[in-house]
């Protein structure tokens, strides 16, 4: 027998409420993209004249260009410099990544594995220096590495600061899941001949895969999003990364909201292919039948 | 095959001494089992013989070669532990092949011996499978195969059968010692489960606090206890243990409400100690109805019954005998009602004596 539906409160009302809520989430997506593809730079799409009817009112909220065109983007590549700055937060998240990734690794296993003094200390630290806000940091970083390092306007630079910035995250995070994995198994593979090396990259690393997809997720959106210190740090135009170069088209002199928008939508989309790729990863675990499951 | 010796082995953790003075000699090709309560030592003593624990003091030695400061992969050695520890990405075949690929074995002999660990445990259909998917009892079989297609000179077991169902583990139980029977490689096999220790091990080592109490074949420590711990420890249900002293310049031993001559082993330690403090100990299945024949010296006494356990095959009375508890194994045909009065004997030559001050066995 099947249940009698009639008896279910309705669903269509909670239908409507989830409808309304994603409406209002996507709505300003809906904006950017519309402006991306309008093939202007102004930030409305219709003229809303001095005494407008309610169905112009009307179309000037509703997000959808007047005519579709691809120009914002052929000329975003073509007339401004935009593919140098993706490219060059390519470079530099990139190494932001692979650093990163590498360092939070190595240091979680020593934190999680190893007893040495300075262990709680510098766990301590860590978690300590994610009190600050990055801004706090601006200045002494700017006088450490533009005018003592040399620094300023270079990929290095950047790397380093996003590096460690990413880092104390990662590694509690890293350190979190090592310790979830037995140590039996290291001893095992101790008895079975591994080195410390051999158990670090075929026992421990495959298992932790969740936590590196993540960790590298987390370094490489560190790298890839972040403006206020790119700003500072990037003083040429050449060296700019994504987001300060969207902010290039809509700073003091110039006001090409098409541009940004365009620019917005082709910097998001490695985040969300990022995200995608790894997503397997973030929910999966893999110590399951381990131990006694 | 290698014997184990360990002499005057000590392990401490800062302040803390776990381990005292340990002094065991494990025979080559022998089934050596270490048992004792939680907490006793049995654990570390087996992975500072594995290397997974620093050794304070002492000498530990295999094979003639003493490996204090050597590591575990050189000790020609295979660990099974309780909770498997098999490596989850890997797949079975890939779990047993780990340390052979880091040793280097070639292809055609890592095949070889894969093959061969697979057959004798019956997991060759499980080869290509994870470990998550399969049952308890099945990565039990994976863990020992993993041991022994490495052919080690010793097999360390660490408590393997506890996260068994009580069925699985009998038939384990059976598995690994027939399989030690087999391939006669020297094993030193923790457990806290005396049932473990004596249907598996050719000698057990009892174990307490960091202590060895007796090391015996298991019927060596089940007939003559080396001290109240070990006899306490060994045999279920219990052993009944009842103050008592020495009568008749030595002769009789008398207890609360019940007097029996000194069971012949320990005249010669009784003798001339009349009013001498002892624990008198009688196993339960040495306690038996009076209408039931047997050889033998008995006493008589009267037990009011307190409590029945009927188990099929026997019945266990807690009886009330003068002011002590004596739990007696009974016919189970012939279960008594709690509050009747039931008549029992003890068998005076079964009976174990030890001293009431230092809880050693009289006379040994």
């Amino acid at each position: 027998m099947r249940p009698n539906r009639s008896e279910e409160p309705a669903h269509w009302p909670l239908h409507i409420f989830v409808l309304l809520m994603v409406l209002i989430t996507v709505y300003p997506i809906l904006w950017v993209v519309t402006i991306a593809f309008s093939g202007g730079q102004s930030l409305a799409i219709t003229n809303v004249p001095a005494n407008a009817t309610f169905g112009e009112r009307l179309r000037a909220i509703v997000p959808w260009p007047a005519h579709v065109s691809a120009t914002n983007f052929v000329s975003l590549f073509r007339d401004q410099p935009f593919a140098r700055w993706l490219l060059n937060s390519v470079v530099v998240a990139g190494m932001t990544t692979i650093l990163g990734v590498a360092l939070a690794c190595t240091a979680a296993y020593a934190f999680s594995r190893f007893r040495f003094p300075g262990r709680r200390v510098g766990l301590m630290a860590f978690l300590v220096s994610q009190m600050f806000p990055g801004t706090l940091m601006l200045i002494p970083l700017f006088i450490i590495l533009v005018q003592w390092l040399k620094l300023g306007s270079t990929f290095t630079g950047l790397v380093l600061i996003y590096t460690v910035t990413a880092i104390p995250f990662c590694v509690w995070m890293m350190k979190g899941y090592f310790d979830t994995i037995p140590k039996e198994l290291e001893e095992s593979a101790l008895i079975d001949g591994a080195s410390q090396a051999t158990i670090f990259f075929r026992i421990i690393l495959p298992l932790a895969k969740p936590a590196v997809a993540v960790t590298a997720l987390f370094s490489f959106m560190t790298g890839w999003n972040e403006f206020i210190q790119a700003a500072t740090f990037m003083n040429r135009e050449d060296m700019y990364t994504g987001p300060v170069g969207l902010r290039f088209f809509v700073g003091g002199f110039s006001q090409q909201w098409g541009y940004f928008a365009a620019g917005s939508i082709v910097a998001a989309i490695p985040v969300m292919a990022l995200f995608l790729f790894l997503q397997k990863y973030l929910v999966s675990g893999l110590t399951a039948g381990a131990v006694k499951g | 095959m290698a014997d184990v010796i360990l002499e005057g082995i000590k392990k401490s953790y800062g302040a803390v001494t776990v381990i005292e003075h340990l002094d065991l000699d494990i025979r080559d090709q022998e089934f050596m089992v270490l048992v004792g309560p939680s907490g006793c030592g049995k654990s570390t003593a087996l992975r500072m013989i594995a290397g997974l624990e620093e050794i304070t003091g002492g000498t530990l030695s295999i094979g003639g070669r003493v490996v204090n400061d050597v590591p575990p992969k050189d000790r020609d050695i295979a660990m099974v532990f309780q909770s498997y520890a098999l490596y989850p990405h890997m797949t079975v075949r890939e779990n047993l092949e780990f340390g052979l690929k880091i040793r280097q074995t070639p292809r055609a002999e890592m095949d070889r011996r894969v093959r061969e660990a697979a057959e004798i445990l019956g997991i060759a259909e499980l080869l290509a499978r994870k470990p998550k998917q399969l049952s308890g009892g099945q990565r039990q079989r994976v863990a020992v195969g993993r041991a022994i297609v490495r052919k080690p000179s010793v097999f360390l077991f660490d408590e393997p059968l506890s996260n068994l169902d009580a069925k699985l583990r009998v038939q384990m139980r059976a598995e690994i010692s027939k399989l030690q029977k087999t391939l006669k490689t020297t094993t030193v096999y923790v457990t806290h489960d005396q049932i473990e220790a004596m249907t598996m091990g050719h000698r057990i080592a009892v174990m307490r606090s960091g202590q060895l109490q007796q090391v015996g074949t298991p019927l060596e420590v089940y007939e003559q206890p080396a001290n109240l711990f070990v006899a306490s420890f060994i045999g279920t249900p219990p052993m009944n243990f009842v103050p008592a002293t020495f009568t008749d310049g030595g002769a009789t031993v008398t207890a609360s409400g019940f007097k029996m001559p000194v069971p012949e082993p320990f005249r010669a330690a009784s003798a001339g100690r009349d009013g001498a403090k002892v624990v008198l100990g009688i196993r339960p299945e040495n306690v038996r109805e009076a209408s039931r024949e047997g050889g033998g010296e008995t006493v008589r006494v009267t037990a009011k019954v307190e409590f029945v356990e009927p188990l099929g095959h026997e019945v266990i009375v807690h009886g009330r005998v003068g002011d002590e508890l004596i739990v007696a194994k009974v016919d189970p045909h012939r279960s008594p009602r709690i509050g009747s009065t039931i008549d029992l004997m003890i068998e005076v030559g079964a009976a174990h004596l030890f001293d009431a001050a230092t809880e050693k066995r009289l006379g040994s």
